[in-house]
C-alpha cells in the first residue's frame, strides 16, 4: 500500500496562456497537463479584450519546477503566444457563483436582506417560484453561501472557473493591441456542413 | 483534363483557375519540391488519387504495403535528404495505421507533412464508415495539425504545413481533408510559401551575452566535454560544429541521432554517448569540469540516473527548443538559437588550444574498452559470428561511405557502435521512440531521399517481421536497398535483460523466423543465409556489388550481449564491460 505524502512545494499556480482562436487547442493544452497525470482545478478559457485572442487562465497545484516545465511545454505549441505562471500571491482572483432557492423558503424563513449583505451576493432573478442569487469571491466566499442556503431547500448550485488578473501586468493591454494591429488575427473556419446533410452528395 | 499550371499569369493569380482541393493538394506538394509520395488509397482520399492519376509525371508516388510502412518510409526520405517527407493515408484504419510513425518522428524531430483523407464534413461525428477523430488521435503526436472542411484553406494550410514541419525544431504535421473539400472546385490564386506565423517563433532570437559566457567557460575549463545531438543535423550545422570542436580541441561525443556529424574516424570524435555507448564518453562524463552540450536532449538512455549525472560539472546547453533546456539537466549556461547560428559565433570567443592529457584519458577508457569488449566482439575466437564483425566488414567493403538504417535492439546497439561514419545524415534510426520494424520502410525512403548512396537496412529477427510487407513496395519499384538481417534467433534485447536483471527467465524473447532467404525470393529479391565467418564477406561482397535489393542473413551467435552497457538506474560512471 502506497501512503500519498504531500509534497510541501506544491502549492497553487495561475497559469495564464494568450492563444489563437484555433479549434482543437483546446485539447493540445490540456494534454500536456493529463500526459503527466496532473489534474486541472480550474480552466476559464474566453475571447481577450481582443476578440481573435484567446485568453486561458489554469489553477493547477504542482511544484514550480512541474510549472515551469508545463508551461515551456505550452508556450512550444504554435498557436500559443505567450505563458506565464503565478502564485496566488502575485494574482487578483475570482469565482463566482450563482445559487437558485425557492422564494417563499427565503422569504419566509429567512433573512433575506442580512444573507444577501454579509455574504456580498446580490439576486439576479426574484421570481415567485425561485431566486437566483450571485455572489463572487474565492472559493471560501462562495462555500459559505452554500452552507447557508442549503437550510432553506437550494435547488441549484453552479460556481465559474477561476479568472484572474496579474498584479505585476504593466503594458500587457496596450502589447495585445499592437500585437493585433500589427498583424491581425484570422478568423477561426468552422465545420459548414454539419446541417446540411440532405443536400449533398456522398458516395 | 490537363492539369493545373504552377505558374498562374498575373491575370490569373488575379482571379484565380478553377482547380478542385484535391488539385490544390497536388500544386502545393509540387510548390514545396516533393520528389516523392509515400501513400496507400482509400476511400476518403479517392479523389486525391483521382487527381494523382493527371500528376503521374510531376509527382512520384511510392505504393507502400501498409501506412505504418508509409510513414517510416517518409521519415527515411526526410532523415537522409534533410527535406520533408509526404505521406498519404485514407481515413480511419489508414490514418491510425500513421499514429506510430507520427510519435517516432515527433519524439526524433523529423520533418513530414501528413495527408489525410476524412469522410465528408456533414458526416463527421456519425460514426461514418471509415470515420475516426483522427485529429485528436494525433495531438500528442504531431508538432501540429488540422482539418480541413472547406477547399478555400487548402493553399494556405498546406504551405504553413510545410513551414512548421520543416522549421525551428522540425516535426510531423498532419492535414485531415474532408473528402467534400477534395471534390469542392474553387477559384485557385496560386502558392504561395509560408515564412512566418504570427503565434510561432521556430528560432529563439540568439543573445550574444549568452555565447560570450559559454565562451568564458569554456576558456577557463581545463576537462571540457563536448556532448552533440542531431540538432547540429537538423541545423545543417555540421561544418560550423567541426570548426568549433577543432578550434577548442575538446573531445566531443555523440548521441546515436548525431552520429556521423563529423567522421568517426575524427580525432576528436571519442565516440558513443549512453547506456551502450563507449566507455570513455559515458565514464569521464562524472570528471569533466564543463559539459557542452549541443543540439541533444539529454534523454533518459543517454544520461542514465539524473542525480548522480555529471554533478561536478558545469552545463552548458545549446539548443534551439527553449523547452529542451532545464528539462532533465540543470544548466549554468543556457544558449538559445539555431546552432548554425550561435556556434560561429562561439568559435569566434574561444582560444585554441589542446587538451592533450583529457584526450589522452579518452584514449585510454578506449584502450580498456578494445582490450574487454570490441576485441571479442570485431574479431571473435569463437566459432560463432558475432554481429560486431559483420558490421566491421560492412565498414570495410563500404568504407563508410554508406547509409546504415537500423532497426531497434541489439543489432542497432552494435551498428551504431562499430559501423564507421563518414558523412552526416548517414545513421537513420528509431532513437527516441525504439520502433520495431522502422527499418525496413525507413531504408526504403532513405534510397528515394539519397539514391546515390548505398542504403543498408541492418535489421534483427524480430523487427524486419514486423514490417516484412515492404519487401512488395521493393518489388514494385525496385527500390537497390540491402537487407542485412542479423539472425540470433532471439529478441535478443529482452533477452539480454532477462539474462542480466530476471535471473535467465527467458519470458517469450524465443522467435522463430520463416525461412527470410525463401520470402525474398518470393518477392523476387534474391538473397542467402550464411552463418561461418569464410562465407561471410564474399556474402557481403555479393550483397553490395548486386544491382537491385538484395537481402542476407547473417546467423549470429544466439546468447551474446551489448557491452558496455548503463545498467537502468545506474550513473553514467557505473558503466559495465561485462
Amino acid at each position: 500500500m502506497t501512503t500519498h505524502i504531500p509534497n510541501p512545494e506544491k502549492q497553487e499556480y495561475n497559469i495564464t496562456v494568450y492563444t489563437e482562436n484555433q479549434i482543437g487547442l483546446l485539447t493540445r493544452i490540456a494534454i500536456i497537463f493529463s500526459r503527466r497525470k496532473i489534474n486541472i482545478e480550474s480552466l476559464n478559457t474566453s475571447p481577450s479584450e481582443i476578440d481573435s485572442i484567446h485568453r486561458f487562465n489554469i489553477v493547477i497545484t504542482e511544484s514550480e519546477n512541474v510549472v515551469s516545465k508545463v508551461c515551456r511545454q505550452i508556450e512550444k505549441q504554435v498557436e500559443v503566444l505567450k505563458v506565464y505562471y503565478n502564485t496566488n500571491e502575485d494574482v487578483i482572483w475570482q469565482e463566482m457563483a450563482l445559487y437558485k432557492v425557492p422564494t417563499d423558503e427565503i422569504a419566509e424563513k429567512a433573512i433575506v436582506e442580512r444573507l444577501l449583505r454579509e455574504n456580498g451576493a446580490r439576486a439576479v432573478v426574484i421570481r415567485h417560484d425561485y431566486t437566483v442569487f450571485e455572489t463572487t469571491g474565492h472559493r471560501e466566499e462562495t462555500d459559505a453561501l452554500i452552507h447557508k442556503l442549503q437550510p432553506y431547500g437550494l435547488i441549484e448550485f453552479v460556481r465559474s472557473a477561476r479568472v484572474m488578473i496579474i498584479k505585476d501586468s504593466e503594458g500587457f493591454n496596450r502589447k495585445l493591441r499592437e500585437f493585433e494591429s500589427q498583424e491581425p488575427g484570422h478568423e477561426v473556419v468552422e465545420n459548414e456542413y454539419l446541417n446540411s446533410a440532405d443536400k449533398v452528395f456522398t458516395m | 483534363m490537363d492539369t493545373a499550371q504552377q505558374e498562374l499569369t498575373a491575370a490569373e493569380q488575379k482571379t484565380g483557375i478553377e482547380l478542385s482541393g484535391s488539385q490544390a493538394v497536388l500544386e502545393a506538394l509540387i510548390a514545396e519540391g516533393t520528389d516523392v509520395i509515400f501513400g496507400y488509397p482509400g476511400g476518403a482520399i479517392m479523389p486525391i488519387y483521382d487527381a494523382l492519376y493527371d500528376y503521374n509525371d510531376k509527382l512520384n508516388h511510392i505504393l507502400v504495403r501498409h501506412e505504418q510502412g508509409g510513414i517510416h518510409a517518409g521519415q527515411g526520405y526526410a532523415r537522409a535528404s534533410g527535406k520533408v517527407g509526404v505521406v498519404f493515408a485514407t481515413s480511419g484504419p489508414g490514418a491510425t495505421n500513421l499514429v506510430t510513425g507520427l510519435a517516432d518522428a515527433q519524439i526524433d524531430s523529423t520533418p513530414l507533412v501528413c495527408i489525410t483523407g476524412q469522410v465528408f464534413a456533414h458526416l463527421l461525428g456519425t460514426d461514418a464508415f471509415q470515420e475516426t477523430d483522427v485529429i485528436n488521435i494525433t495531438t500528442p503526436v504531431t508538432k501540429w495539425n488540422y482539418q480541413v472542411t472547406d477547399a478555400t484553406e487548402i493553399p494556405e494550410v498546406l504551405a504553413k504545413a510545410f513551414y512548421i514541419a520543416k522549421s525551428g525544431r522540425p516535426g510531423p504535421v498532419l492535414i485531415d481533408i474532408t473528402k467534400n473539400a477534395q471534390f469542392q472546385k474553387f477559384e485557385y490564386k496560386g502558392y504561395t510559401p509560408c515564412k512566418h506565423i504570427r503565434s510561432y517563433r521556430p528560432k529563439p532570437i540568439v543573445r550574444r551575452e549568452y555565447v560570450e559566457e559559454a565562451a568564458r567557460l569554456i576558456n577557463s575549463a581545463k576537462k571540457p566535454f563536448i556532448l552533440w545531438g542531431q540538432g547540429v543535423l537538423l541545423g545543417s550545422a555540421e561544418q560550423e560544429f567541426k570548426t568549433f570542436v577543432e578550434k577548442s580541441g575538446i573531445p566531443a561525443a555523440w548521441t546515436i541521432l548525431g552520429a556521423g556529424a563529423i567522421p568517426t574516424t575524427h580525432p576528436l570524435n571519442v565516440g558513443m554517448l549512453g547506456m551502450h555507448g563507449n566507455y570513455g564518453p559515458n565514464v569521464l562524463t562524472n570528471e569533466c569540469d564543463v559539459l557542452i552540450a549541443i543540439g541533444m536532449r539529454f534523454d533518459d538512455r543517454v544520461t542514465g540516473r539524473l542525480d548522480k549525472y555529471a554533478k561536478q560539472a558545469k552545463v552548458i546547453h545549446f539548443d534551439i527548443d527553449p523547452a529542451e533546456i532545464d528539462k532533465n539537466v540543470q544548466t549554468t549556461v543556457q544558449v538559445w538559437g539555431d546552432c548554425k547560428e550561435t556556434l560561429p559565433i562561439l568559435t569566434e570567443l574561444i582560444e585554441q588550444k589542446q587538451h592533450t592529457e583529457w584526450l589522452a584519458k579518452f584514449n585510454e577508457f578506449t584502450r580498456q574498452e578494445v582490450e574487454a569488449v570490441i576485441k571479442d566482439e570485431l574479431f571473435p575466437s569463437s566459432e560463432e559470428l558475432t554481429m560486431g564483425e559483420v558490421i566491421q566488414q560492412v565498414n570495410e567493403l563500404t568504407n563508410g561511405e554508406a547509409i546504415i538504417v537500423t532497426d531497434v535492439g541489439q543489432h542497432q546497439m552494435v551498428a551504431c557502435r562499430y559501423a564507421k561514419f563518414n558523412n552526416t545524415r548517414s545513421n537513420i534510426t528509431s532513437g527516441g521512440l525504439g520502433t520495431m520494424g522502422f527499418s525496413l520502410p525507413a531504408a526504403i525512403g532513405a534510397k528515394f531521399g539519397a539514391p546515390d548512396k548505398e542504403v543498408i537496412a541492418v535489421i534483427g529477427d524480430g523487427g524486419v517481421q514486423m514490417t516484412i510487407q515492404e519487401l512488395g513496395t521493393i518489388m514494385q519499384f525496385n527500390v537497390g536497398v540491402k537487407i542485412l538481417i542479423l539472425n540470433n534467433q532471439f529478441l535478443g534485447m529482452v533477452r539480454q535483460w532477462q539474462e542480466l536483471f530476471n535471473d535467465r527467465r527467458y519470458s517469450f524473447v524465443n522467435i522463430t523466423s520463416p525461412n527470410f532467404v525463401k520470402v525474398a525470393e518470393g518477392y523476387n529479391i534474391p538473397g542467402q543465409s550464411v552463418n561461418d565467418r569464410e562465407s561471410l564477406k564474399s556474402a557481403l561482397k555479393t550483397m553490395i556489388e548486386h544491382d537491385g535489393s538484395y537481402l542476407l542473413e547473417v546467423m549470429v551467435t544466439k546468447e551474446n550481449n551489448v557491452f558496455p552497457m548503463v545498467p537502468q538506474g545506474c550513473s553514467v560512471s557505473e558503466i559495465r564491460l561485462s
